[in-house]
C-alpha cells in the first residue's frame, strides 16, 4: 500500500479540500493505484540528468522584460464584479483576527 | 446557405461575391448552431451580441473597401477555458458557473482582429482535466459521428462543433492531448503548436509548463489559417516565443517527396487492430507521396504517462489554489472560519477528477516526496525531450497514431481513472517535449468511427507539419 487514509486526510488539508468519508476511501484507492504505476520512474537512473521545468526557447537574457511604463489595469469595480461578497471596495471574508 | 459545410475559403468567396453579408452569415450560423446543439451539448452558451457586433464591423470594413482580415466573417467557437470579456467563461466547472471575465485572452483578441466571429463557448472537461468531456459540470458532449460515444477531451466541445458543422473552426487547449485526441475521435484536424507559439494570456491555467492553445478545423488549410492569426510573441505572456511566425499557407504548397518520416516502434504496440490497420494504410499513402519512411525509437516512451501525471497534477494543484471562495463567484454557505470557507467552497465546487488531481499534485509536492516524485519527473522529462531531439537528427517528421483506440462509449471508462490516464500515451509526449503536433483524419473503422494520424515535427516547424498533413489530406481524400 502506497498511501494510507490518514495521509489522504493530511493531503486534503494541504489542498484545502473538504472531503467526505466516502470520497476519502475512493481517493485512497485511486491514488494508491496511480502511485503504484508512477513508481515505474524509479527504474530509470537520473543521477546525472538535469531537471526540466519547461521548454525554453532561445531569447536574450532580458528579452522578456517589457518597458516599465504605466498602463491602465483592471479597475476596482471590474475586479470585484465576480466577488461572491464584495463590500466597500474590497473582497469580504470571514473574520480572521479577533480583537 | 449551408453553413455546416463552409470552409474559410467558402466564407471569403461568399463575402467577396456578395452572396451573403457577414451579419447574414452570423445570424444563420447562430440559428443553425442553436438548433443543432441539443444533439451534442457541444456549445455551453452563445454570444450573439458579441458575434453580431464583430460581423457588423466586418461588413462596415467591406463597405469602405478595407481589408476585413484573413478570418473575416468566419464563425468560430472558443473553448470555455479561454477568457472572453463580458461573455461567461465557466471552465466546465460548477465553481465558475457565473464567472464573467473582465478581459479577453490574447488569442481571442487576435481572432477578432483577423475578422473572426465568436459564436459562443464550448463544453470541456472541468478545468480541461479529462480525456472524454464527461468531467464537465454541465453534462457530457456526444460525439456527432456516433452519439453514444464520447467526443474525446478535454476540448470535446470544440472538436464536436467543427465535426457537426456548427462552427467553421474552433479554439481548444491542449495540455496532454486535449486538442489532438478529440480531433481524432471526431474526424477533424486539431493542432497543438510549439510550446510558446501562441500566447496563453487569458487561458485558464491548468499545468502552465504544458498548456497550449491551438486550432480545430475541417481541413489542414483552415487550421493553418487560424494558427497564423493567433500565433506570435505577446508581451502579456512572458513564455510566448520571439521566433518569427512564417507564412503557413505558402508552406502548404511545398513538396513532401523525400521528406524523412520516422515511425517510433514504441507507438505501434498496443493498438486496436483497426486503428493499427488504418495508420498503416496512412503510412502507405505517405510512402506513395515519396516520403522516406523508417522505423525509429523513442526509448523513454513507457515512462511518459508517469512523468506527465506527476508534473501536470503538481502544477494543477498550485494553479487551482486560487479558487478559494474569495474572488471567483462561488462561495460555500458553510463559512464559519476562513479555513472552513476555503475547504467547503473547494470541496463542494470541484468535481471528482479535479479533486483527484489536486490531491495527487499536493501529494507529489509535499514534504518528503518532492525529490522522489516531482524532481524525478522533471528529470525524466529531460530524457523524453532528448529522445525527440535525437530522433529529429535523422528524420523530418514523426508519424504515430493519436489514440490506441477510436471513440469509446459514454460511461465506459469513467470509473477507472488510471485506464483513462493510460489512454493518453501517444499524445502527452509531444506536450512534454513542447514540439508541434497535430491530428489529421486517417479513415474510419468498420463501425464508422474516425481515426486520427499524429504528425510531430521539430520546435517551430509547424510549416513542415502542415505541408505533410496537407499533402496527406489531399492524397488520402477521406
Amino acid at each position: 500500500m502506497k498511501i494510507t487514509e490518514q495521509e489522504v486526510r493530511y493531503v486534503a488539508g494541504l489542498g484545502n479540500l473538504r472531503l467526505t468519508d466516502e470520497e476519502i476511501v475512493k481517493l485512497r484507492a485511486d491514488l494508491d493505484e496511480i502511485l503504484t504505476h508512477i513508481g515505474k520512474l524509479n527504474e530509470l537512473d537520473t543521477a546525472n540528468v538535469e531537471p526540466m521545468a519547461q521548454v525554453l526557447h532561445e531569447a536574450g537574457e532580458t528579452a522578456t522584460l517589457r518597458e516599465d511604463s504605466p498602463r491602465p489595469g483592471t479597475s476596482n469595480s471590474e475586479a470585484l464584479a465576480n466577488a461572491p461578497l464584495p463590500g466597500a471596495g474590497y473582497f469580504k471574508v470571514p473574520k480572521v483576527i479577533e480583537r | 446557405m449551408n453553413v455546416a459545410a463552409l470552409t474559410i475559403d467558402g466564407v471569403r468567396e461568399g463575402l467577396a461575391k456578395k452572396r451573403f453579408s457577414a451579419v447574414e452569415l452570423t445570424c444563420e450560423a447562430l440559428r443553425f448552431a442553436e438548433a443543432e446543439n441539443p444533439k451534442t451539448n457541444a456549445f455551453l452558451h452563445f454570444s450573439p451580441e458579441r458575434a453580431l457586433a464583430a460581423a457588423r464591423n466586418v461588413d462596415e470594413k467591406l463597405a469602405r473597401g478595407e481589408d476585413p482580415g484573413p478570418l473575416a466573417g468566419v464563425p468560430v467557437a472558443v473553448k470555455d477555458v479561454i477568457l472572453t470579456r463580458g461573455v461567461k467563461t465557466t471552465c466546465g466547472s460548477r465553481l465558475l458557473a457565473d464567472y464573467i471575465p473582465p478581459y479577453d485572452a490574447t488569442a481571442v483578441i487576435r481572432l477578432e482582429q483577423a475578422g473572426g466571429i465568436i459564436l459562443g463557448k464550448t463544453n470541456c472537461d472541468e478545468f480541461a482535466m479529462g480525456s472524454s468531456t464527461e468531467n464537465s459540470a454541465f453534462g457530457p458532449v456526444r460525439n456527432p459521428v456516433a452519439p453514444d460515444r464520447v467526443p474525446g477531451g478535454s476540448s470535446g466541445g470544440s472538436a464536436a462543433v467543427v465535426a457537426q458543422g456548427t462552427a467553421v473552426v474552433a479554439l481548444g487547449s491542449d495540455t496532454g492531448g486535449s486538442i489532438r485526441q478529440p480531433a481524432s475521435f471526431c474526424g477533424v484536424v486539431g493542432v497543438t503548436p510549439t510550446y510558446g507559439r501562441v500566447s496563453r494570456y487569458g487561458l485558464t491555467a491548468f499545468a502552465s509548463s504544458l498548456d497550449h492553445i491551438g486550432p480545430f478545423a475541417r481541413n489542414v488549410k483552415d487550421a493553418a489559417r487560424l494558427l497564423q492569426a493567433i500565433a506570435g510573441r505577446d508581451e502579456m505572456d512572458s513564455t510566448s516565443a520571439f521566433a518569427p511566425v512564417p507564412d503557413y499557407l505558402s508552406s502548404l504548397d511545398g513538396k513532401v517527396k523525400g521528406m524523412r518520416i520516422g515511425l517510433p516502434q514504441e507507438y505501434f504496440r498496443d493498438l486496436t487492430s483497426e486503428t493499427g490497420g488504418l495508420i498503416a494504410q496512412g503510412v502507405d499513402v505517405l510512402k506513395r507521396l515519396g516520403c522516406a519512411v523508417t522505423e525509429i525509437s523513442l526509448p523513454h516512451t513507457d515512462y511518459a504517462i508517469s512523468c506527465y501525471y506527476i508534473i501536470c497534477t503538481a502544477e494543477a494543484s498550485s494553479n487551482l489554489a486560487r479558487y478559494d471562495g474569495v474572488r471567483y463567484t462561488t462561495r460555500s454557505s458553510a463559512t464559519q472560519t476562513l479555513a472552513d470557507m476555503y475547504r467547503n467552497t473547494r470541496g463542494e465546487g470541484f468535481g471528482a477528477e479535479c479533486k483527484r488531481r489536486i490531491m495527487l499534485g499536493a501529494y507529489v509536492l509535499s514534504a518528503g516526496y518532492y525529490d522522489a516524485y516531482y524532481l524525478k519527473a522533471q528529470k525524466v522529462r529531460t530524457l523524453i525531450y532528448r529522445d525527440f531531439l535525437n530522433a529529429f537528427e535523422s528524420v523530418d517528421a514523426i508519424v504515430t497514431p493519436v489514440s490506441p483506440f477510436p471513440a469509446f462509449r459514454l460511461g465506459e471508462k469513467v470509473n477507472d481513472p488510471l485506464q483513462m490516464y493510460l489512454s493518453d500515451i501517444f499524445t502527452i509526449t509531444g506536450d512534454l517535449a513542447g514540439i508541434p503536433c497535430m491530428s489529421v483524419p486517417c479513415g474510419k473503422t468498420a463501425e464508422g468511427l474516425p481515426v486520427g494520424m499524429q504528425i510531430l515535427t521539430r520546435h517551430f516547424a509547424e510549416g513542415e507539419m502542415f505541408r505533410l498533413a496537407g499533402a496527406f489530406e489531399k492524397a488520402a481524400a477521406f
